[in-house]
Parts: structure tokens; C-alpha cells; sequence
């Protein structure tokens, strides 16, 4: 086919796809929705949630793993546009890495050491590193459906940012569930779950994110 | 070079409004400069110059089906830029090598443009042969013949709605074939 024909031909093509930024705002609801459900049907809301709250290892949890998932949707729709730069955008990571920091200095700092291991082991740390990826896989469903209307150049490095949200959200809504309050639990198993689900991310990102 | 960029902006624009003319026009402005570019860059890495022109078609398709992904506020030239280095570097590294190209190198050349209207390539031919018979009949008639959606419609007993929907589905998986050929 000529150049001139094909020229014509996508002039007369006015369908045109959502934005990245709409994209994600229609699907990511979906995808939390399926969560939602999943948590409903497997897990329930701790029985000490509210008293819980007033402590600061709660909310702890929760700042951590949605300071995460805000930074990784920021850098993700970054990466949808070509042209954007990114990388600089990495630098908020910070945010969620020093919250971790803080935690674990606390956490060192003012209970006895001898609570420390106790702490890090838990009690349901195998069921916290299945259930914070599969909390965490609708999300990284809806989110990666989302990004093929995008046009990331590294499609690899896109489908571990969303990954990364989706566990980060994932490991939010395990946190209303879950009982092992220790920041140092939450850096090692919470950790490993998020990082399986980026992980994933990012081998199937690279296959279905190129544009 | 930043007034052809910022014209090319304004039209995108316009074409991201509705703008169909305005949209034509940026497309044809686009393909000698792409062309020029592609060829420099082929040339300059040792590579036969003979696939410039399906470089350039499948890079019209994809600044075509990724155009939303373009924010009206942005600046067009990193956009622009992105989208050629990627398409380019697609196409070398599918034929086996490993590719690195700075973004500058695009900035700088396009100035550069050359007019070879009309060259043939072979790709989008081959893979619009194995589309789906509608899909393949309507982008023919719009593109090829030059029939507007309503003639194309007349022409196959389609709706309009039908035709745009084959035409832009048409497109979709012709760009998609491309990417996935060897």
C-alpha cells in the first residue's frame, strides 16, 4: 500500500482510544471491586480493628502500602505516555521507602529486643504472602488492561509499576484482615508478596505491553 | 525546528478536537520527515535503506493508534520522537540487532525532510492480505480508493457505524500483525 493511501485511510479512522489517566479510572474501580470480594469471601475485618486504629502500627500499615500504591500509579501513568521522562519520577519512591525506614527505627528504638523476632515471624506469614498477591491480582489485572491503551516504551518496566500498585493496594486490603502489626513483619512478608506481584507484573508486561 | 514542531502541535490538536483535515495534513507533513529520519538512521547503521518505507507506515500506524496518548499541554516533539525511535528500533532489533539510540538523534535530523511521495512498501500489503474480509474490504475502499465512510458503506451493505468500527478494528490489527511478524 502507498504511504498517500494509508494517510487517507487512517484520516478517515476518527475512532479513538481512552486516555491512559481515563483508562486506569474505569478499570482500577473494577479491579478493586473483584478484591473487595475475594477479601469478602475468604477473609474478614480483624476483630480488633478500631481499637487497633488508636495504635500507630495500624495506620502504619496502611500509609505504607498506599503511599506505595499512589507513587506506583503516578510512575505508571508516566510511562504510558511516550516523551515522558520517568525516571525522576522514581525518586518519590522515597516517600514509601523512608515511611519503611521509619517503621523499622521505631520499631527498633522503642520496643525490647527480645519482641523483635516474635514480631518478625508473625503468625500467619504464610497466608500473608499468598494472600497480599491475590488481593493484589485483580488489580494488577484491571491495571495492565488499562495500559494497553497506553503506549509505555518499556513495557517491561510499566507492567512491574503496576505490579507494584497492584500490591501495594492488594497488601492495604490484606491489612484490614491481618494481625502481625510489626513493621519488620510487614518489610519482610508484606514485601515479599508485593514483590511477587511486581515481579509478575513485569514478566507478563513485557509480553502484552508493547505497542 | 521548534516552529514545525509547534505547528505540528497545533494541528494535532486540532485533529484531537475533530479536526479530520487538520489531521491529514499533520499526517502528511509527518511522513517525508520520518522518512528522511529513517533513512539517516538505517544508513548510519549499516543497514539496507530498503525497509525505510514499512518503518515509516508502521510508525504512521502506531502515532495514529497511540494519538490519545498525547496530552494537548505536552510538548509533540518528545512525543513525536518517542514514537519513531521505538517503531525503529522494533524493526532493527526483530532482524536480530541490539540497538541503542539517543532521543537527540531524532530532534536533530528531522529538519531534514525529503519528499519521496508514493514508495511502495511491502509489509502493510502483505498483512492487510490476511485480515478478516470486512475489515479488509472497508480499509481498501477508504484508504486505497479513497471512499468515505458513507461510500463504504453502500458499497459492502454496512452500516457506517460498522464501517468505522472494521476500518479503526482494521488498523488495530494490522499494527499488531506487524509488531508480531519476524
Amino acid at each position: 500500500m502507498r504511504t498517500d493511501d494509508l494517510i487517507r485511510g487512517l484520516a478517515a479512522d476518527t475512532t479513538r482510544e481512552a486516555s491512559p489517566g481515563r483508562a486506569v479510572t474505569m478499570l482500577l474501580p473494577a479491579g478493586f471491586a473483584v478484591a473487595g470480594l475475594l477479601f469478602v469471601l475468604l477473609l474478614r475485618v480483624r476483630a480488633d480493628f478500631l481499637p487497633m486504629l488508636a495504635t500507630p502500627w495500624l495506620p502504619f500499615k496502611f500509609a505504607l502500602t498506599l503511599s506505595l500504591a499512589v507513587v506506583a500509579l503516578v510512575l505508571l501513568l508516566r510511562l504510558a505516555r511516550p516523551g515522558i521522562k520517568a525516571v525522576p519520577a522514581v525518586i518519590a519512591l522515597l516517600v514509601p521507602g523512608g515511611m519503611m525506614a521509619l517503621g523499622i527505627a521505631a520499631v527498633l528504638g522503642v520496643t525490647p529486643p527480645e519482641t523483635w523476632m516474635p514480631g518478625l515471624i508473625g503468625h500467619n506469614a504464610r497466608y500473608c504472602m499468598v494472600l497480599v498477591p491475590l488481593m493484589g491480582a485483580p488489580i494488577l489485572v484491571a491495571l495492565l488492561l488499562a495500559m494497553r491503551k497506553g503506549a509505555p516504551t518499556r513495557p517491561g518496566l510499566a507492567g512491574a509499576c503496576a505490579g507494584l500498585a497492584a500490591g501495594g493496594l492488594g497488601a492495604a486490603l490484606y491489612a484490614l484482615h491481618c494481625t502481625d502489626d510489626s513493621p519488620l513483619f510487614v518489610l519482610v512478608w508484606y514485601g515479599i508478596g508485593i514483590a511477587a506481584l511486581t515481579l509478575a507484573g513485569a514478566l507478563i508486561g513485557r509480553r502484552v505491553l508493547a505497542w | 525546528m521548534i516552529d514545525r514542531e509547534e505547528a505540528w502541535a497545533s494541528l494535532m490538536r486540532s485533529a484531537l478536537a475533530g479536526d479530520q483535515a487538520a489531521y491529514e495534513s499533520l499526517l502528511r507533513e509527518l511522513a517525508p520527515a520520518l522518512r528522511a529520519s529513517v533513512r539517516r538512521r538505517l544508513a548510519g547503521m549499516g543497514q539496507s535503506v530498503d525497509a525505510c518505507e514499512d518503518i515509516v507506515q508502521e510508525t504512521l500506524l502506531a502515532i495514529h493508534l497511540k494519538r490519545h496518548t498525547w496530552r494537548t499541554s505536552d510538548p509533540f516533539g518528545p512525543w513525536l520522537f518517542t514514537v519513531a525511535r521505538n517503531k525503529l528500533i522494533d524493526h532493527v532489533r526483530k532482524r536480530g540487532r541490539r540497538i541503542e539510540i539517543p532521543i537527540e538523534d531524532f530532534a536533530d535530523i528531522l529538519p531534514a525532510a525529503e519528499e519521496r511521495p508514493g514508495t511502495d512498501a511491502a509489509d502493510v500489503e502483505r498483512h492487510l492480505a490476511e485480515l478478516p474480509t470486512k475489515q479488509r474490504a472497508v480499509l481498501r475502499a477508504v484508504a486505497v480508493e479513497g471512499a468515505s465512510v458513507a461510500e463504504a458503506a453502500r458499497k459492502h451493505g454496512m452500516t457506517p457505524g460498522a464501517v468505522r468500527v472494521a476500518l479503526h478494528r482494521g488498523f488495530a490489527s494490522l499494527a499488531s500483525r506487524l509488531r508480531a511478524q519476524d
